[in-house]
């Protein structure tokens, strides 16, 4: 019997993603820089003090599980810096904010680093990242 | 390259803990013409805790041949350490003699000579012997099993698994982690966890996909020898991906090294004097893990089938590597005082099947298990003249039979076959019968697809496959080997990025150059999508066979590897 597989299919699992990447029209999407620029206000990310928590290699490039935290932020920004529309979301926390963690499930439309940056009271700016595999899988012993 | 002696005292010095592992002087033994079982199993008595350790048996309960990787390449820092160490390297590494038993067990030279004076290894009714042995010894040792114990062989696949967990119950495993385990779905999963096993299911890493809790038992703790002892698990972390997402779609895995490390400070606040780490992770992700974990004392490695004779010291972890297929079994004596490990004596026990008596109950319950499939079993299918092994980074002789297989009998240009690390092998001469075919094929989602495929896309495969291999960054390795291939060649630069490694991909029947625009037929098994069509691998492979009588596969150099 054969078996008609489409490109997505014959690939196994997880590079699904790839095939909805031309959707998004990358000629209208901000670059990474563009949007760095615009939350940083062109001020320097230092390290520390900001945790970002995802996968090493997704488990599904549809919903990648992504959670960040920044004690003392007012605003913390997501970027996927390898999708054709790197803006996944920004978080701004108010006076009464419990804790300054966001947690969200974004689509990865291929390997990449994630983004965090999150931006304190006094202005300053810190970053953290981390690349997240998206895999057709190989095959385990 | 360093001496073993070099490298085990460079990792003693980093670390306040003294250690002795008891593997060198087997060569002495040999020299005598003196290997017997009570030489085997000697083991000076240390400290208070005694850890038993065997992993990923994949459900050979039988004696087996299994021939260690030739190819064994080790990236970024792993380059040139053990377990990225074979042949004569290897033997020199640990100060073994050539040609001496354990220069059999443990690599890969000469296995089909060293194999006719040595016989065949492993055997459940064996390991049963040692574990009652090292038992009647230290009557509170701990007997923990990594996982990939329920899949791999023919009775396992007829009987969802349940033929190994009666073995595993009535060896007195305490407790397991797991992999394989998952491929008969979730709700065959939770029936033996909930209704059959008589020990605990450990799992840190395995959570509700849905809601990103933990889903199973993280630990458990155990009082031995006057220490109170935490066993935490850690299941494969890449079994969505490695395996198909569907047969347990409700749960997800992952390395969770934060997790991890929760769970530590969890049971040391609880008050564990010693803390172990049953892992599937593999060696390479554990050796990252315990380095940037703190407070793990002991992590008992699986998943990558390396048998390690000493333990590798990370900082003051220690990392034992038990090897797979029940050939070794680890016995790691611990001196715990004060609330801490302070010394270790450990034995890597290699399980020759003609030198360690079985447990005769054990081999009772093993022989009832697969009376009922007794014939299906043994009936011979064909010969084979030529050394049939699979272990290794890049193809292997039964895999190059298995391609032959798949493309003669589903009429394809190119065939797939998955670089899994388990199945055993079969000496020149031997009888390939249908339990062997099983050995190197039995899963739960063999069918074998047959598809129409670009040369882009055969390329992103083995660009994809080779990076969970080669990425220097263990925590992005898999820990399989690479997809294996017939009827295509390639190169692969290991050294290059993910993208780069791949060249030179010719059909080799023409020669000819794979075209990326051009459309080729192939034909592979294991895919991890739900709905795969096709015959089931086994009677691919046993049809091929039957048509050969006798068959011979001489040894193909269709991967050209640069960059080691």
């Amino acid at each position: 019997m054969t078996m008609k597989l489409s490109r997505r299919d014959a690939l196994w699992a997880g590079l699904g993603g790839l095939a909805s990447a031309t959707l998004a029209n990358p000629m209208f999407a901000a670059t990474v820089e563009e949007l760095t620029a615009g939350f940083t206000g062109g001020a320097a990310a230092g390290t520390g003090g900001i945790t970002l928590t995802a996968p090493e290699i997704a488990e599904n490039g549809n919903t990648v599980p992504v959670s960040v935290s920044a004690p003392g932020a007012v605003a913390i920004m997501l970027l996927a810096a390898g999708n054709p529309e790197p803006a996944v979301a920004t978080f701004t926390f108010g006076p009464a904010a419990g804790s300054q963690t966001a947690a969200t499930r974004i689509r990865l439309a291929k390997t990449q680093d994630v983004i965090a940056l999150a931006k304190m009271a006094d202005g300053s700016i810190v970053q953290a990242q981390a690349t997240v595999k998206v895999t057709i899988g190989g095959c385990g012993g | 390259m360093i001496t073993r002696r070099e490298f085990l005292q460079a990792s003693v010095a980093a670390s306040a803990i003294y250690g002795v592992s008891g593997f060198g002087n087997w060569s002495k033994l040999a020299a005598q013409q003196a290997l017997t079982q009570d030489q085997l199993l000697q083991f000076d008595d240390f400290g208070n805790v005694t850890l038993i350790h065997i992993t990923d048996i994949h459900a050979q309960l039988k004696p087996v041949w299994f021939r260690e990787p030739e190819w064994n390449i080790g990236v970024g820092e792993a380059k040139g350490v053990p377990p990225h160490v074979v042949g004569r390297d290897f033997i020199q590494m640990f100060n073994l003699k050539p040609q001496s038993p354990e220069a059999y067990a443990l690599t890969y030279e000469d296995f089909v000579a060293l194999g006719k004076t040595y016989g065949k290894m492993g055997g459940m009714d064996r390991v049963a012997t040692v574990v009652k042995a090292i038992r009647a010894a230290r009557p509170e040792a701990l007997l923990l099993d990594g996982g990939d114990t329920w899949h791999g062989s023919m009775t396992s696949f007829l009987t969802k698994g349940q033929d190994v967990v009666n073995v595993m119950n009535a060896l007195g495993v305490e407790a397991m982690t797991s992999h394989w385990e998952w491929t008969y779905g979730t709700e065959r999963v939770k029936e033996i966890v909930e209704t059959q096993l008589n020990f605990p299911f450990l799992g840190a890493n395995i959570f509700d996909a849905e809601w990103d809790e933990p889903a199973f038992e993280p630990y458990q703790f155990f009082e031995r020898g006057g220490v109170k002892i935490a066993v935490i698990g850690q299941a494969f972390p890449y079994m969505p991906i490695a395996n198909p997402r569907w047969m347990f779609p409700e749960y997800s895995f992952g390395i969770r090294e934060e997790r991890m490390q929760e769970m530590v400070d969890e049971v040391r606040a609880a008050g564990a004097e010693l803390v172990v780490c049953l892992s599937h992770n593999g060696f390479d992700v554990d050796r990252k893990m315990v380095s940037r974990v703190k407070g793990i004392d002991v992590i008992l490695t699986g998943h990558t089938h390396d048998a390690v004779p000493e333990p590798v010291l990370v900082g003051e972890t220690i990392l034992i590597a038990s090897g797979s297929h029940g050939k070794f079994i680890s016995r790691v004596d611990l001196d715990v005082r004060d609330g801490r490990m302070m010394g270790f004596r450990h034995k890597l026990i290699p399980i020759f099947a003609d030198v360690i008596e079985p447990d005769a109950e054990m081999a009772g319950l093993i022989d009832a298990e697969r009376a009922p499939f007794k014939d299906q079993l043994e009936e011979k299918i064909g010969t084979t003249e030529s050394l049939l092994y699979r272990r290794g980074n890049f193809q292997g002789t039964w895999d190059d039979l298995i391609c032959d297989a798949v493309r003669s009998e589903r009429d394809a240009q190119i065939a797939l076959s998955p670089g899994v690390r388990w199945g055993a092998s079969l000496m020149p001469g031997d009888a390939i019968t249908r339990e062997d075919i099983h050995n190197v094929t039995s899963m739960t989602y063999g069918q074998v697809y047959r598809t129409e495929m670009t040369g882009e896309m055969l390329r992103t495969i083995l660009e994809d496959v080779a990076d969970n291999l080669f990425n220097t960054d263990p925590y992005y390795q898999q820990g399989g080997d690479m997809v294996r291939v017939g009827g295509m060649g390639f190169a692969i630069d290991i050294s290059k990025p993910i993208g780069s490694r791949i060249s030179e991909m010719t059909l080799s029947d023409t020669g000819e150059a794979i075209d990326a625009a051009r459309s080729y037929t192939v034909a592979g098994w294991a895919s991890v999508n739900e709905g795969t069509e096709g015959p089931q691998i086994w009677d691919v492979v046993e049809s091929h066979i039957r048509k050969q009588g006798t068959v011979s596969v001489a040894p193909t150099n269709s991967v050209k590897v640069t960059g080691i």
